[in-house]
């Protein structure tokens, strides 16, 4: 690494800092039955299907390498592939803007749907516009954000936010929904009932009149190719097309690091993340544009927040390979439990517990590389290959370093394990540890694990058990033979 | 715009160590264009490789009616096909050939463009397509003549595709190869699958229904 680290993701705007730290929102999260019936069935039913959809293709591993070699790459030359882009985005009568972080990405976007004559915007589902909290800012300016994807649509309409990458209501059920629906939607049926077809006709016709009516169409990005200045939108409702078709105006917000190289690397990619992703074949809806069509007027916002900080840590940079599928937080112990909410960032689970703390520097998420117990099932089922498993042990590392430089005194946790560091290394003060320890054994029922431990070395019992020491230790019986 | 942005994530990126690395060679060892794709028993297939068939099977997974034809058989599969959507008004893009568009009850040329309130009142679309990738039941239209423009797909409720032999592809690569990232692609395969995984609702709220007609010879 070279010169200085690069701002992180500014505090004060955006959703990647929770109210909460894990472990706090996690516990709240796990009282809740219904969230948790809900998350079981969802992540069940999900994983299942992508074991079929990726067995399918005999070559996976190989795509699977080629995906993550292309995003590599990519990072590799970040700048200059994104002056390609402009350049040729540009050539095809698009105007690419370069947004520093969350703000300017909002000032941007309000500027231009204000200049449009907007009061109100339709938007296609994006990780990136609810990274920066855009429907927020938009309203600020007197700019209503209408979400048209279904399950945005009902985090809209419920004051919610989402709660996994994918399908942001995850935590929701159906009856839930059509409660949502009667309550929030002005000129809905009140007959409505739970029935998913009558709830997404409900959705249909009342998104349908904004479709037709809205000036300006807000989106995101699943790759944009710097070769040719092509956008690429994947999605399964067809909403997507309408916003990017119809408005005589469409802005698409996307982080710096969805651009790939080449449009041959498409070949890669839309195989990967439908298989991964939903568990099908191919997706729905794919959308691809070169600049302004049919006389429609684009804009490229081009989005930092935190992601050149990222990529000056080589042991963190996989990170922004990811391509937002969402197949990690599927298989993920501790998301099927707590769900999205409770890693307090718009990228939840495993991808979030490595991605969120480097955007926003480990200081302010030091709770998120912990929200795991590595067992590698993530890392498994990656598209592009990212080992978030190691990636979490490093940033835990980074997040102990972090609090030994900002304390006068080390935590009792840091003392504990240089401490125990220092009795490791000597032959002598080890064995007579080890016998010491056996007075622990005192502090439990002969045959039980110890549940309390005194004073603050309670903190290690709040959670877990402490197996009762042996009455003689492995070396003392050695020693004796 | 403001240059200082672009300037100043331009410099952190350089100071991140992006420009600095070297090449990064991409293993392209997974099954390019042009490769024959693995055996897959598509319903009713023939042979292996049987790309129509399994087309085909692909398209009725999805919900969509298909039929089979020659291509001179096209007028009569197409009104069969709207009779059997009781679609009566039927959008037909400039460049489609004038007898299949003429196998609608009540063609409705999009020239003079057609409004929205008038799109929507159209029962169904006939296009052909660029390329269809049998291997997952994806068809592609890039928007060129016998197509129309990409709103002409989007609003009438049935969409009516004519697909000749030539135009199927195997798999995804195939299909990349084949078409220009330069014009606007749209790429359609089947309903959405994201309702049900949510325990909510059944299909997309803006999808419209497919039909297709595969033409052979």
């Amino acid at each position: 690494m070279t010169g200085s680290v690069p701002p992180y993701a500014p505090r004060g705007a955006g959703y990647l800092r929770g109210e909460a730290p894990f472990p706090a929102a996690a516990q709240r999260a796990l009282t809740d039955g219904q969230l948790r019936r809900n998350l079981r069935y969802a992540t069940r039913t999900i994983r299942e299907k992508r074991e079929h959809a990726v067995a399918e293709l005999p070559d996976w591993p190989q795509l699977r390498a080629a995906g993550a070699a292309i995003k590599d790459e990519v990072l590799a030359h970040l700048d200059d592939y994104l002056l390609e882009l402009e350049r040729q985005v540009t050539a095809h009568g698009g105007v690419v803007h370069w947004a520093r972080d969350a703000h300017e990405a909002n000032q941007i976007v309000t500027r231009l749907a204000a200049e449009a004559g907007a009061t109100e915007v339709v938007k296609v589902k994006s990780m990136a516009t609810q990274e920066i909290r855009l429907n927020e800012a938009l309203a600020a300016a007197g700019i209503s954000a209408v979400e048209t994807d279904l399950a945005e649509l009902i985090v809209q309409l419920d004051h919610d936010s989402p709660s996994h990458i994918l399908v942001p209501a995850i935590h929701r059920n159906r009856t839930e929904i059509r409660d949502i629906f009667l309550r929030e939607m002005p000129d809905v049926d009140p007959a409505l009932t739970d029935d998913p077809v009558a709830l997404a006709e409900a959705a249909r016709s009342h998104l349908r009149r904004k479709f037709l009516t809205a000036r300006v169409a807000v989106s995101g990005a699943n790759f944009a190719v710097a070769e040719t200045g092509t956008l690429v939108v994947v999605e399964s409702e067809g909403n997507g097309r309408m916003c990017l078709t119809m408005p005589p105006v469409l802005i698409t917000v996307m982080g710096i690091e969805k651009v790939v190289p080449t449009w041959r690397d498409m070949e890669v990619f839309l195989q990967l993340l439908p298989r991964s992703s939903t568990a099908e074949r191919m997706n729905p809806y794919t959308s691809t544009w070169a600049g302004s069509v049919d006389g429609q007027a684009f804009h490229l916002v081009l989005l930092d927040n935190g992601r050149s900080a990222t990529l000056a840590d080589p042991h963190g940079r996989a990170a922004l390979r990811c391509i937002r599928c969402s197949a990690c937080l599927n298989v993920c112990p501790v998301y099927e439990r707590t769900g999205g909410h409770a890693y307090g960032s718009v990228y939840p689970g495993p991808i979030g517990a490595v991605l969120t703390p480097q955007l926003t520097g480990v200081a302010d998420q030091p709770t998120l590389p912990f929200a795991s117990t590595l067992c590698g099932a993530c890392y498994d089922v990656c598209p592009v290959a990212i080992d978030i498993p190691a990636m979490l042990v490093y940033l835990r590392s980074r997040v102990t370093a972090d609090e030994a430089d900002r304390r006068w005194l080390p935590t009792a946790e840091a003392a504990a394990m240089s401490g125990l560091a220092w009795t490791m290394r000597g032959r002598r003060r080890w064995t007579w540890a080890l016998r010491a320890a056996r007075l622990g054994g005192l502090l439990a029922r002969p045959g039980k694990p110890i549940t309390r431990l005194p004073g603050p070395l309670s903190a290690w019992t709040a959670f877990r058990d402490l197996p009762r020491p042996p009455r003689r230790s492995f070396r003392d019986w050695w020693g004796r033979r | 715009m403001s240059p200082t942005a672009r300037v100043e994530i331009l410099r952190r990126l350089r100071d991140a160590g992006a420009a600095r690395s070297a090449m990064v060679a991409v293993p392209r060892e997974y099954r390019g264009p042009g490769v024959p794709p693995p055996h897959e028993p598509a319903r009713g297939a023939r042979e292996p490789g049987d790309l129509p068939r399994l087309l085909a099977g692909r398209l009725t997974d999805y919900g969509a009616m298909v039929r089979h034809g020659r291509v001179t058989d096209a007028p009569a599969l197409i009104a069969r096909a709207l009779r059997a959507s009781a679609a009566r008004h039927v959008v037909v893009p400039d460049g489609l050939p004038a007898e299949w568009a003429a196998a609608a009850p009540d063609p409705l040329p999009d020239r003079p463009r057609l409004d929205i309130a008038e799109l929507a009142a159209a029962d169904a679309v006939i296009t052909t397509v660029t390329v269809a990738i049998a291997q997952t039941g994806t068809l592609v239209l890039d928007h060129r003549p016998g197509q129309g423009r990409r709103e002409l797909t989007l609003v009438p409720d049935v969409h009516l595709a004519l697909v000749t032999r030539e135009r199927i592809v195997a798999a995804v690569p195939d299909a990349v190869a084949a078409v220009d990232p330069l014009v606007p692609l749209t790429w359609i395969s089947g309903s959405s699958a994201t309702s049900d995984i949510e325990t909510g609702p059944g299909s997309g709220c803006a999808r419209s229904a497919a039909a297709g007609c595969h033409l052979a010879g």
